[in-house]
């Protein structure tokens, strides 16, 4: 199963990978532009397969050290790699996200990348003759990302840094969204500009209340980045059985937070 | 005030390149201090912008990361990263791309990707990110790094942003037909990318076979010797070298405020 949890630094669904991690699924493709600590944890128990990715790291702080072990170690087990640049990745989605078999864009000129990804291939302009970059488009089995808000409906609003999470979700198979808070109606939410980034509730699968659920990243206008836990966890990472200590004690031994509740959207794949 | 260190010469001198009219893209870590401190001081309507869809951002403090609210708070607009590459990027409407580099040649090349073979790497670095794109797309490339020579290698272990290509080769054999790295500041130098005679990209006559970065200036009490006992290669001289200008006063304080402000961020 392939598995995408979006989030550009800003509103990383943490607590949803947490979830993941306790069900103890296993055997995931794990898609991601930038992948950061959420999947340095699910990489490092042993959850994923495959990575999908164009960025794997701590940013401001480094490298990632579990998928460091993964890659250069095979620990816990083997990762296989499909390494893409952010630009590529940005085309896969929203070719995705149109229901595009592939993504075509000025890319990958003179990179080594075409040489390790088979995915990455070449295309002639039938116009201009320009030879072009393709890729796959990206179609998660499922996208999770995390937004500041949902109405009873299950409309969401994402406000901010809104990365690529827009096209993550529509070209997911199953979408499901985890927001800061739930109000009555988005359109009497006095915020909310006509251009404002909303997925309407028949595109999504399931919208979760899970507050404080995009934490140590940030969700604006509710909480900022606990910078120190990124610094931090380069150590944590760093050792094997301080990071096996570290997840039971945190996420395995943590039961899903009280105030966590489960909200059915539209759409239902 | 105390002297001045090798790498304030290298924020400060990297920061001097930029005007007011640039419309930079810019990396993380040391491209983002020197785009900010052009920003604070001689070009304060320069145009930063951040991958994550920040445009014309105005950090009060060096965001630790690409994505950081403050950048998005402080932004004249915030779009989506597929518009970023589509519109802004691939579009051409950035004048300066600003990047750093684990690994990088005389030629420009760049490496964020492995140290080592790609399938048994020593080192697996974070990847390339947007800057293969960014190296291929924006008019021009600045290249900030500090030198060593496990940074400044003869032969990089994986390219990942194209600058001139291999020796013999040129950027428009690969369809690029953008300066790409015209600037490469240290923490000891100023480096140009210059053909065998001296021309400098943007001359019609520029060779690029066999063009590489040429040390145009040495930061005060920098010798020649300690230039090319910090790169993997022989570096080559302009006929004339200079000695890169002091930084001023206001210089030096707006960036040490710049670095207390983001230190002091970390902490809260």
């Amino acid at each position: 199963m392939s598995v995408a949890l979006e989030g550009f630094t800003h509103l990383i669904p943490f607590e949803a990978g947490h979830e993941i991690i306790r069900q103890g699924i296993r055997e995931l493709t794990l898609i991601r532009m930038t992948p950061d600590i959420i999947y340095d944890q699910l990489v490092g128990v042993g959850a994923a397969k495959k990575l999908v990715f164009s960025y794997a790291g701590n940013p401001g702080a480094g490298l990632l050290h579990r998928v460091r072990d993964a890659v250069e170690n095979g620990w816990p087990n083997t990762l296989a790699l499909e390494e893409h640049s952010h630009a590529a990745m940005a085309n896969a989605y929203h070719a995705g996200a149109s229901n595009m078999p592939s993504a075509t864009f000025r890319g990958y000129r003179g990179t080594d990348l075409v040489t390790v990804n088979s995915n990455i291939c070449f295309v002639m302009c039938p116009f201009t003759n320009e030879r072009l970059a393709c890729v796959p488009s990206l179609r998660p089995d499922v996208t999770i990302i995390h937004a500041q808000r949902a109405d009873r409906a299950g409309n969401v609003m994402i406000d901010g840094i809104v990365g690529v999470q827009k096209e993550a979700v529509l070209a997911a198979k199953t979408a499901i969204v985890t927001v800061e808070e739930v109000v009555d109606d988005l359109r009497e939410y006095s915020e909310l500009s006509s251009n404002a980034c909303v997925l309407p509730n028949w595109s999504i699968a399931a919208v979760c209340h899970v507050p404080g659920g995009a934490t140590p990243s940030y969700a604006t206008g509710f909480y900022p980045r606990d910078n120190d836990f990124y610094l931090e966890w380069s150590n944590i990472s760093a050792d094997r059985d301080r990071f096996t200590a570290w997840i039971d004690a945190n996420v395995l031994q943590t039961p899903v937070a009280k105030n966590t509740s489960h909200l059915t959207a539209g759409a239902t794949t | 005030m105390t002297g001045v260190s090798p790498k304030e010469y290298m924020t400060i001198a990297a920061a001097r390149l930029l005007t007011n009219n640039d419309v930079c893209f810019v990396g993380i870590g040391a491209p983002s201090a020197a785009c900010n401190l052009a920003r604070l001081t001689h070009a304060p309507d320069i145009t930063l912008i951040y991958e994550s869809g920040t445009i014309a951002t105005r950090p009060d403090r060096l965001p630790l990361s690409i994505g950081d609210g403050e950048l998005h708070d402080t932004a004249l607009t915030t779009v989506s990263v597929p518009e970023m590459f589509h519109y802004w990027l691939q579009g051409g409407r950035i004048s300066i791309g600003f990047l750093g580099a684990a690994q990088l040649d005389r030629r420009g090349n760049l490496n964020t990707t492995v140290i080592g073979s790609y399938d048994a790497p020593k080192v697996r670095l974070p990847g390339g990110g947007g800057a293969p794109e960014i190296a291929t797309q924006a008019k021009q490339v600045f290249i900030i790094a500090e030198q060593s020579k496990r940074t400044f290698v003869d032969k990089i272990d994986f390219l990942t942003s194209l600058g001139q290509g291999k020796p013999g080769e040129s950027r428009a054999a690969y369809g690029v037909h953008t300066q790409g790295p015209t600037k490469l500041v240290t923490d000891l130098a100023i480096w140009e990318m210059r053909d065998l005679v001296g021309r400098n990209v943007i001359d019609p006559a520029f060779e690029a076979a066999h063009a590489e970065f040429t040390v145009m200036s040495l930061h005060p009490g920098v010798a020649r010797d300690d230039v090319a006992a910090s790169v993997g290669w022989t570096p080559q001289f302009a006929p004339t070298v200079v000695t890169t200008p002091t930084p001023s006063q206001t210089e030096i304080e707006t960036l040490r405020a710049l670095h207390a402000r983001s230190a002091s961020a970390k902490k809260e």
